[in-house]
């Protein structure tokens, strides 16, 4: 074992095997409006994470994509502690975070998460190995291992220590700057590991070193991850079970293989199928989905997709559509999975 | 664009040098760019590789700390021997640039809408009011929802994906000739990238807009480039036209770029695959092909100078000695 001494996981696994390591019910976070950062009542209330349900089991990682804006990165620092929800609960391996059982210290301590922004996620004057080694030595550990398990983890990731340790976050590219948050993350040893576009700025070979690092933790330690990204061939490869969100709803959720072989929301069929082209003589010339960019300050009644949606019909506009079963554990948002919902492409199929 | 047409920016042989405690890191190592009007070269390649460096240094933002070496043209123009004025005059105006990372692009402090409103009065002679409509103007070509009101916002008030396309809008406000893009699309799903990929290509067929594009995403490169060029360790190890360097990649390191998983989709439960070892230290560079050390088919010659570029075909090149030697027996070939 490399990387220091994690405690084994049944240490720390106080819920067991049955229970979620997240459980994340009703949450919701509005931004603006009443109360707003700059008291800007009339700029009206952005309803970045409305409402969703979903649970993340001990060992798995859970995929997160959907469109840009869609509040998928509300959503990890709501689940990070780092912004307060306005309504919902979040429950950690079956504690409530920052109840008697679980205070926010020993969750922070157990959960961690890699920013979409990773310029401005690292402090500017600590190097890249007082970066790496700064959580352990917060928490105790001694000056000499602390370093020892930040070169550790730099190696791991691909940054010679030799080279990189003594760098500034200026002095390095921004695949670099990406692998030093992965290994500042992984320094503490988290069961929940949040990653937020966390390995888009790497080529794709060192990309691969990487998500091959990701999944060995996870086998031999058990680690749990969500993992958030635009790279639909990424998000394939490495999640067990994939959320779809469309504005601040979840749109799709199940397994992932099902969701790539048979997308049951036309959002997540839209979203395949915009996938660029890998052939030089036949490129896109049309995009896939269209229509205005939903606005989240106003949404779209009923279905939150149905201006921009190829199957839509009246009934879509009025009533919002809940969650229906298409397979085992595959949800979908969408009139067309619910045989009840009186579709009218339901009854000519 | 008629095959003619003068290269609007002509790099030949830049370097930049890093000054460290080791001695000097030497991150641009002779780069050669050609660019015409309309036309678009995708920059793949290793992470670390000096791409963003290369882009920064044809706009002169390097600190005066970096020594910066060879010629760059753009627009006529010798753009080192430029000074603080007229500089000021060629960024954002003549070319630029999409920053790899949106926080460089924003002062945290001001509005959105303001600071593009800003950067145009900078460069036009328009009213303040003229501004603001440029700006809602771009903030509709770059689909950011309900763009009025997100004029108003400020920086860390968007997701990542917005503020990826408010720089994006940014950056095309005053009608820039040449637009050095790096890495603009990675924060962006792909239904909203295919519509920015499709508003360049727009607007390089309308404006005659040349375009660097740095992306890791092969499929990218293919919707967007005419040619591709391939960097490793400071150098560009091999380009041509985009359908010949995807099909016929002739450089090892590049053949394995591309088989490093198959860009498509990814088998479950597999490992992914790597190019073994890991890229040479810039301040000491090995004797030699400096992908040498990873390259399977390493041979003795290849340690001993950093290999020319070698014709593959037509406008097709590689810096191989590999591809020298199979050129040398096949006359004609
Ligand atoms: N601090 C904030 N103040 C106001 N609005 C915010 C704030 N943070 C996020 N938002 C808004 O919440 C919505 C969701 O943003 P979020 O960053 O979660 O999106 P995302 O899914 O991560 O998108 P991307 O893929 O572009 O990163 C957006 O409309 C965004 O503008
Ligand atoms: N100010 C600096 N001082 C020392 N070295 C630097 C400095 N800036 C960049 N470098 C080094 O120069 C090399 C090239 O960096 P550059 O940012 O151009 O890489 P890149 O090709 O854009 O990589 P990425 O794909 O990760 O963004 C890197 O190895 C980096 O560590
Ligand atoms: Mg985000
Ligand atoms: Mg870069």
């Amino acid at each position: 074992m490399i990387i220091g001494a994690p405690p084994a996981p049944e240490d720390r696994d106080r819920g067991g095997p049955g229970t979620p390591l997240l459980d994340v019910r009703g949450l919701t976070k509005h931004f603006g409006g009443k109360g707003g950062l700059f008291g800007k009542a009339k700029s009206g209330v952005v309803r970045a994470v409305d409402g969703i349900d979903f649970s993340v089991a001990k060992g798995e990682t859970l995929g997160i994509v959907g469109e840009s804006g869609c509040g998928k990165s509300t959503t990890a620092r709501l689940v990070m502690q780092i912004i307060r929800p306005d309504a919902g609960d979040i429950l950690f391996d079956g504690e409530a975070v920052g109840s008697q059982a679980l205070s926010l210290g020993d969750f922070r301590r157990q959960a961690q998460m890699v920013f979409q922004d990773s310029y401005a996620s690292l402090n500017p004057r600590l190097t890249v190995e007082e970066t790496v080694a700064f959580g352990p030595r917060v928490q105790g550990a001694k000056p000499a291992a602390a370093l020892a398990k930040a070169h550790d983890l730099l190696h791991r990731v691909g940054l010679e220590p030799r080279r990189f340790a003594g760098r500034y976050p200026h002095e390095i590219s921004g695949g670099q700057r990406q692998r030093v948050n992965i290994a500042r993350a992984l320094s503490l040893d988290p069961r929940l590991l949040i990653l937020d576009e966390a390995v888009s700025a790497l080529d794709k070979s060192v990309e691969a070193q990487v998500l091959n690092l990701l999944l060995d933790l996870k086998r031999d330690f058990g680690l749990t991850y969500m993992f958030i990204t635009h790279d639909l061939n990424v998000v394939r490869f490495m999640s067990d079970r994939i959320m779809v969100m469309y504005l601040g709803k979840v749109a799709e959720f199940g397994p992932s293989e099902p969701i790539f072989e048979k997308p049951g929301h036309p959002y997540t069929a839209a979203l395949l199928s915009s996938m660029p082209s890998m052939d030089p003589d036949h490129r896109t010339q049309e995009a896939p989905l269209t229509g205005d960019p939903p606005n989240p300050i106003d949404p779209p009644s009923g279905c939150r997709f149905h201006p921009r949606c190829k199957m839509v019909s009246t009934l879509c506009s009025q009533a919002e559509p809940r969650l229906s079963t298409m397979g085992e554990d595959h949800l979908a948002a969408c009139h067309l999975a619910d045989p009840q919902s009186g579709h009218p492409r339901l009854a000519a199929a | 664009m008629s095959m003619t047409a003068e290269p609007i920016v002509e790099a030949v042989g830049l370097t930049v040098d890093f000054a460290s405690a080791k001695g000097p890191i030497r991150a641009v190592s002779g780069v050669d760019l050609s660019l015409k009007p309309g036309e678009t070269l995708a920059l793949l390649g290793e992470s670390g590789s000096g791409k963003s460096v290369s882009l920064r240094a044809l706009m002169r933002l390097h600190p005066s700390s970096a020594k910066i070496g060879g010629s760059v043209r753009v627009d006529g123009r010798d753009v080192l021997a430029m000074s603080a004025r007229e500089l000021s005059a060629y960024r954002g105006k003549i070319v630029s640039m999409i920053f790899q990372d949106p926080g460089l692009a924003f002062d945290p402090v001001y509005r959105i809408g303001d600071q593009i409103a800003e950067a145009v009065m900078r460069h036009e002679r328009v009213s303040r009011a003229e501004a603001r409509k440029r700006a809602l103007e771009l903030f509709e070509r770059v689909r950011i929802p309900s763009p009025e009101r997100r004029l108003d916002n400020y920086p860390h008030e968007m997701s990542g994906g917005m503020r990826q396309r408010a720089m994006i809008a940014l950056a095309l406000a005053c009608r820039p000739k040449v637009l050095l893009a790096d890495e603009p699309t990675t924060a962006l799903d792909a239904t909203v990238q295919i519509q920015v990929l499709l508003l360049l290509r727009e607007l390089q067929r309308e404006f005659g807009l040349a375009i660097v594009f740095v992306t890791h995403d092969v499929g990218v490169a293919v919707e967007i480039a005419d040619r591709i060029a391939v960097m490793y360790a400071g150098r560009i190890v091999e380009s041509g036209p985009c359908a010949d360097v995807i099909r016929n990649a002739a450089h090892p390191y590049t053949r394995g770029l591309l088989s490093s998983r198959s860009h498509g989709a990814l088998g479950k439960d597999e490992r992914l695959k790597a190019i073994p070892g890991s890229p040479p230290d810039l301040a000491a560079p090995p004797p030699g092909c400096a992908f040498g050390p990873r390259c399977e088919s390493f041979a003795e010659v290849c340690g001993s100078a950093m290999p020319d570029n070698v014709v593959v075909s037509s406008s097709h090149i590689a810096r191989c000695v590999r591809l020298a030697i199979r050129n040398s027996s096949q006359p004609g070939g």
